[in-house]
């Protein structure tokens, strides 16, 4: 899951536990599941510098990624 | 034009046997013709001529004549196909221009000629009449229609950046995504941005990009230059390149005040490369705001979720405990109703009304004579009591039949 879904899925769930027509049961496992995409997204959240890397392509079309210095 | 009034007839006796000195040995016209192109291209160096375009026409075999002339005076034109190139667009009559070119005399019609190289409008009229042709090129093929736009990632993982490795752009762009320092990846794909081989450059990492499908997001882009400088970002095989890239993409070409045809193409333009690397990367102190925010949301809504819960419960309890009791009154009722019923079916209340029932000892009730030895003992059940007694003798019913309650009819 990309950092992008896991915050539209957090906002799905957050939405729906704001409805209020929810059963009991759904509600606690969707929050259940909320924490957790609330962990990974602080988490992702952590990684602090911009990486800069540079795009290389051999003559047989194969990519490599290497640092760039600076 | 000033006429001559001397110098005409035949030439100054030169009898020497020099070509062209005697009727004997005059010279044929393409000899002296191509001794006039000899002669003046020998005189003339290239130049910078002034002037105005009129007769403009683009030939069938690729060369473009026209004339350049002032109010005096015109001079025949030729652009060969070769050195078109060089030239942004095709210049329209009655357009001042700047030609750079070589006087020359075309031999084949004896014309005087100016051979022209490049051709600098007045103004920017060439500049703005190329790109003008690209971009109606394009919006034919839909290429410029807005419909073809796509969204940005909101978070994208890997950005790459198509530019010069040494530009002020990479720089630029470099020190934003630093700034707002999201985790994302940036990722150079180096090319030539201008002179000669730049658009094949531009075409090329754009291709590479789109082959390597490993990113979210392209930005290409390049910091200010002059017009000539930012030109091959309006090459349209690069405006084509970029409208096929499959990636969604950001133009960052020069300053705010150049729009560029990729510009147009690209479903995002941004004023410089810094304001791209803004739209491009997050920022962290955005993000962590959101975060908290859902985070808040999270807690807040399930809080309320629990309270409501607790409140139904006590809710159900309630209404449990009111319909135990009900049920329990109406059970109490429903047997105290039995018992009355029960009650007035015994076949002992009887009694109470002055019968009296016969019983054994082991508690057969006795209801035929046969069941009676005479001295044998019973029990008389009575209303108040129990009478111990002892048969006498038996005889049948006054009527011998069944006793009718019925009243005699009169």
């Amino acid at each position: 899951m990309t950092f992008e879904q896991t915050l539209q899925r957090l906002e799905e769930i957050v939405r729906d536990l704001e409805r209020t027509d929810l059963d009991l049961d759904r509600a606690l496992a969707l929050f259940e599941e909320g924490i957790g995409h609330l962990r990974t997204a602080g988490a992702a959240l952590q990684q602090v510098d911009a990486r800069v890397q540079q795009l290389m392509e051999a003559a047989d079309g194969t990519f490599t990624v290497t640092e760039l210095g600076g | 034009m000033a006429r001559r009034t001397s110098g005409y007839g035949p030439p100054a006796a030169a009898e020497d046997g020099t070509p062209g000195s005697a009727p004997e040995n005059a010279i044929a016209v393409h000899t002296l013709t191509s001794a006039a192109k000899d002669l003046v291209e020998g005189a003339f160096p290239p130049l910078w001529v002034r002037g105005e375009i009129s007769d403009f026409k683009a030939h069938r075999n690729g060369h473009w004549y026209f004339a350049l002339r002032d109010a005096d005076a015109q001079v025949k034109c030729v652009v060969w196909s070769a050195q078109q190139r060089r030239i942004p667009a095709t210049p329209d009559d009655g357009m001042q221009v700047l030609a750079f070119g070589q006087m020359t005399v075309w031999p084949v019609r004896g014309d005087l000629q100016f051979s022209v190289r490049a051709i600098e409008a007045a103004g920017d009229g060439l500049w703005r009449k190329a790109l003008e042709q690209t971009r109606l090129r394009l919006e034919k093929d839909g290429l410029l229609d807005p419909a073809r736009k796509r969204m940005l990632p909101a978070f994208p993982r890997r950005i790459a950046v198509i530019t010069s490795p040494d530009g002020a752009a990479l720089h630029d762009i470099i020190t934003v995504a630093r700034s707002r320092s999201a985790a994302v990846e940036l990722v150079l794909v180096a090319a030539k941005v201008q002179g000669e081989g730049a658009p094949e450059s531009l075409v090329a990492a754009i291709e590479r990009v789109g082959r390597w499908a490993d990113a979210d997001l392209l930005i290409i882009g390049r910091g200010g230059g002059s017009r000539e400088d930012l030109w091959a970002f309006n090459d349209e095989r690069v405006a084509r390149a970029l409208a096929a890239c499959p990636l969604p993409t950001i133009s960052a070409v020069g300053h705010e005040v150049d729009i560029s045809i990729c510009d147009l193409v690209a479903d995002v333009r941004a004023a410089t490369p810094s304001a791209a690397a803004e739209m491009a990367v997050p920022s962290r102190r955005e993000l962590v705001g959101r975060v908290e925010s859902l985070g808040k949301r999270l807690a807040a809504a399930a809080q309320r979720r629990e309270d409501r819960a607790v409140a139904a419960l006590a809710q159900v309890q309630k209404r449990l405990t009111v319909a135990a009791s009900t049920l329990a009154e109406r059970r109490r009722a429903r047997i105290e109703s039995v018992a009355g019923r029960l009650q007035a079916l015994s076949p002992l209340a009887v009694l109470g009304r002055g019968f009296a029932v016969a019983r054994a000892a082991n508690g057969a009730t006795l209801s035929d004579v046969g069941q009676f030895r005479p001295d044998g003992t019973f029990d008389l059940w009575l209303r108040d009591g129990i009478v111990a007694a002892t048969a006498g003798e038996t005889r049948p019913l006054p009527d011998a039949g069944p006793i009718s309650f019925l009243p005699e009819l009169p």
